[in-house]
């Protein structure tokens, strides 16, 4: 891989610049600094280094040309280099395999604007998206349309909706009135995040898990508490003072440590994995363990364990 | 030291732009700043790595001689029409969408990659808007093999990786001739013709244990017409539907099979009878299971054998 700030990564940057700032004369430093990701500092290092490249020859005339105002700086004379470089393989279908996973959200984004996009950027792109039309990349997404154009459309609104909301864990679908903070596309499913008037705190709300919905005539007015979440470490973050749940899992089980947070995997021989994780809801514990069958079993809490088989012991008496 | 590097190879893209003719090692040795010091060996080796560089980075470096040439030595120039991006000119509307197109991916490589397509098309005077608050589009990629199969399916080459499935104990060796790879439910899987089986084969990739190798050659694999990613990953993770069992199911419980049901009828008090179509029998039994006392499975008698194993398991289970 390339050094920080080596000549892989400085190159690139220094290529794009030079036709940026031809277009944008009398740009601010900071302005600038911000759009390419860098520190001020580091422009300034970038800048200082054009500044002393060229034309052949290297004469007064043939030299890259800034001129600095204070904070701002213009380009006088780019030395051949105005327009940047085309899209390498990755960056173009990085792009296009993006626009059409817009796509796949129907109610998102108006879908004559993502066509009218995908097709320039495609034309510009050239030879490096056609392995777009080769292969295939692609990202689902799961969400009603209706639902999404509705919470989009309270969105863009900034009004209140009223929910009926699946809580799975509970087997119960709830009803309550949120105001929309924004919608979440991650990992495949769609989330609106919003403050929840019923649990008076910030909710993810699974739009593939709404029944009902129905904008209000209220604003939307989610109080200043109502913080978004940083979702970059993924959407749920156990908490330490959850309760402790020791399951153990046979193969056919195994799938639990891909898809929960665990504390700990630990293989134990015979393809069995003791898994350790923070459970917010019993109730969702008792499902999962109900769920398993015979691939999965609870250590502890043992109360739990006592629960599920107890629960085992009510349904199968329906079926003798 | 690296900018000594960086300088040197800004000063060789501008001057082999700048020329029409094919220039020779030695013309560019004097041409080009940085190339003039130490022996004719170290340069050549100097240049043969920054030719290395320019094309990593997708510089075109275009070889040939001039027709008027005098000896057979090869020149090089970068033709603008291969190097520079072509004209783009986006709408308001266009570049919003672009702007959030470009803050989709959330991890290596194309994360990277989108964000350095945005700066060059910024150079070109696209001006997306800051992004919306209200929308925030996320994929991930954390799965330690996704770089290797995505540059795999993108050049079209085969794969060798070690694979784990829950059937066998010990993971195996396959080789695989990959024809995409999809996101699906938040899992990426790769899909493509598995040369051990003779047979078309979908992975999940967080299943692929160590390092995915490219062998053979880029250009290699060439996916059949037709195939379709999305329906062989979901009978894969058994989505397609292909048997329908009628559950019993207590009033206001059993939501997630009540949601994906076909049809409900109420069946005496208190209870609703409910068809739910499924695709693997011991899969839809897990699904009913997890609902307790609370779901109860009338037919097939496949899907009702599966459940009753399981509610036997779990009560004779050892406290």
């Amino acid at each position: 891989m390339t050094q920080p700030g080596g000549s892989l990564e400085q190159l690139p940057r220094l290529l794009a610049l030079l036709p940026y700032l031809q277009g944008h004369p009398g740009a601010r430093l900071v302005d600038v600094a911000a759009t390419f990701g860098v520190t001020v500092d580091r422009l300034r290092k970038d800048l200082d280094l054009l500044w002393v490249c060229g034309l052949p020859g290297h004469g007064p005339g043939d030299l890259i040309d800034l001129e600095w105002e204070g904070e701002t700086v213009t380009l006088i004379e780019s030395a051949g280099v105005d327009r940047p470089l085309r899209l390498t393989v990755d960056e173009a279908l990085g792009l296009v395999v993006a626009l059409r996973t817009l796509a796949e959200t129907p109610g998102l984004i108006e879908r004559d604007a993502l066509n009218r996009t995908l097709a320039k950027v495609e034309q510009a792109a050239g030879a490096a998206a056609l392995p777009a039309g080769r292969v295939e990349v692609a990202v689902a997404i799961e969400a009603s349309p209706e639902v999404v154009a509705t919470v989009s459309q309270a969105l863009d609104d900034g009004r209140a909706l009223h929910l009926g909301y699946l809580v799975p864990a509970r087997d119960e679908v709830t009803e309550r009135d949120v105001d929309p903070m924004r919608l979440l596309l991650v990992d495949g499913r769609s989330y609106l995040e919003a403050w929840c008037r019923r649990a008076t705190a910030v909710r993810l709300f699974r739009l593939d898990r709404v029944q009902t919905v129905r904008v209000l005539d209220e604003r939307s007015t989610p109080p200043a508490e109502a913080t978004p979440r940083d979702v970059s470490e993924g959407l749920f973050h156990p908490s330490s003072t959850d309760e402790l749940v020791v399951l153990a899992l046979s193969r056919g089980a195994h799938w639990v440590a891909d898809y929960h947070p665990c504390e700990s995997v630990e293989e134990v021989g015979d393809g069995v994995l003791i898994v350790r994780m923070r459970v917010g809801d019993r109730a969702w514990a008792r499902r999962l363990a109900l769920r398993l069958g015979d691939q999965g079993r609870v250590l502890e809490p043992s109360a739990l364990a006592e629960q599920v088989r107890a629960d085992a012991r009510a349904a199968l008496s329906a079926y003798l | 030291m690296a900018a000594k590097k960086t300088e040197r190879l800004l000063n060789l893209v501008i001057c082999l732009l700048a020329t029409r003719r094919f220039l020779s090692v030695q013309q560019i040795r004097e041409a080009v700043p940085g190339y003039e010091q130490g022996s004719e060996e170290a340069f050549r080796r100097m240049f043969e790595r920054d030719k290395e560089e320019l094309r990593d980075l997708g510089i075109p470096l275009e070889t040939g001689t001039d027709s008027h040439a005098h000896d057979d030595e090869h020149g090089y120039r970068i033709a603008r029409r291969d190097y520079e991006l072509p004209e783009i000119s986006l709408a308001p509307d266009e570049a919003a969408v672009l702007g959030l197109a470009a803050r989709l991916w959330q991890s290596a490589p194309l994360a990277g990659a989108t964000a350095s397509a945005l700066l060059k098309l910024r150079a070109a005077g696209v001006d997306p808007p800051p992004p919306p608050a209200a929308l925030e589009p996320r994929v991930g990629a954390s799965e330690p093999a996704f770089t290797a199969c995505w540059e795999a399916v993108r050049d079209g080459r085969a794969l060798s990786f070690c694979y784990r499935t829950s059937s066998r104990p010990e993971p195996e060796d396959r080789e695989v001739e990959p024809w995409g790879v999809l996101s699906w439910r938040g899992r990426w899987y790769l899909v493509g013709h598995d040369r051990g089986r003779a047979a078309e084969r979908v992975f999940r990739l967080s299943r692929i244990v160590g390092a995915a190798l490219p062998i053979g050659a880029a250009g290699a694999v060439t996916p059949p017409a037709g195939h379709d990613l999305r329906s062989m990953v979901a009978r894969f993770a058994g989505a397609e539907p292909r048997s329908t069992a009628v559950v019993r199911l207590r009033s206001g419980a059993g939501w997630e099979l009540r949601i994906g049901a076909t049809a409900i009828r109420p069946d005496g008090a208190g209870w609703d009878l409910v068809d739910v179509a499924y695709s693997d029998p011991e899969r839809f039994a897990d699904r009913v299971t997890g609902f307790g006392s609370d779901a109860v499975v009338v037919s097939p008698p496949e899907a009702r054998a599966a459940v009753v194993r399981r509610l036997r398991a779990l009560a004779a289970s050892l406290p």
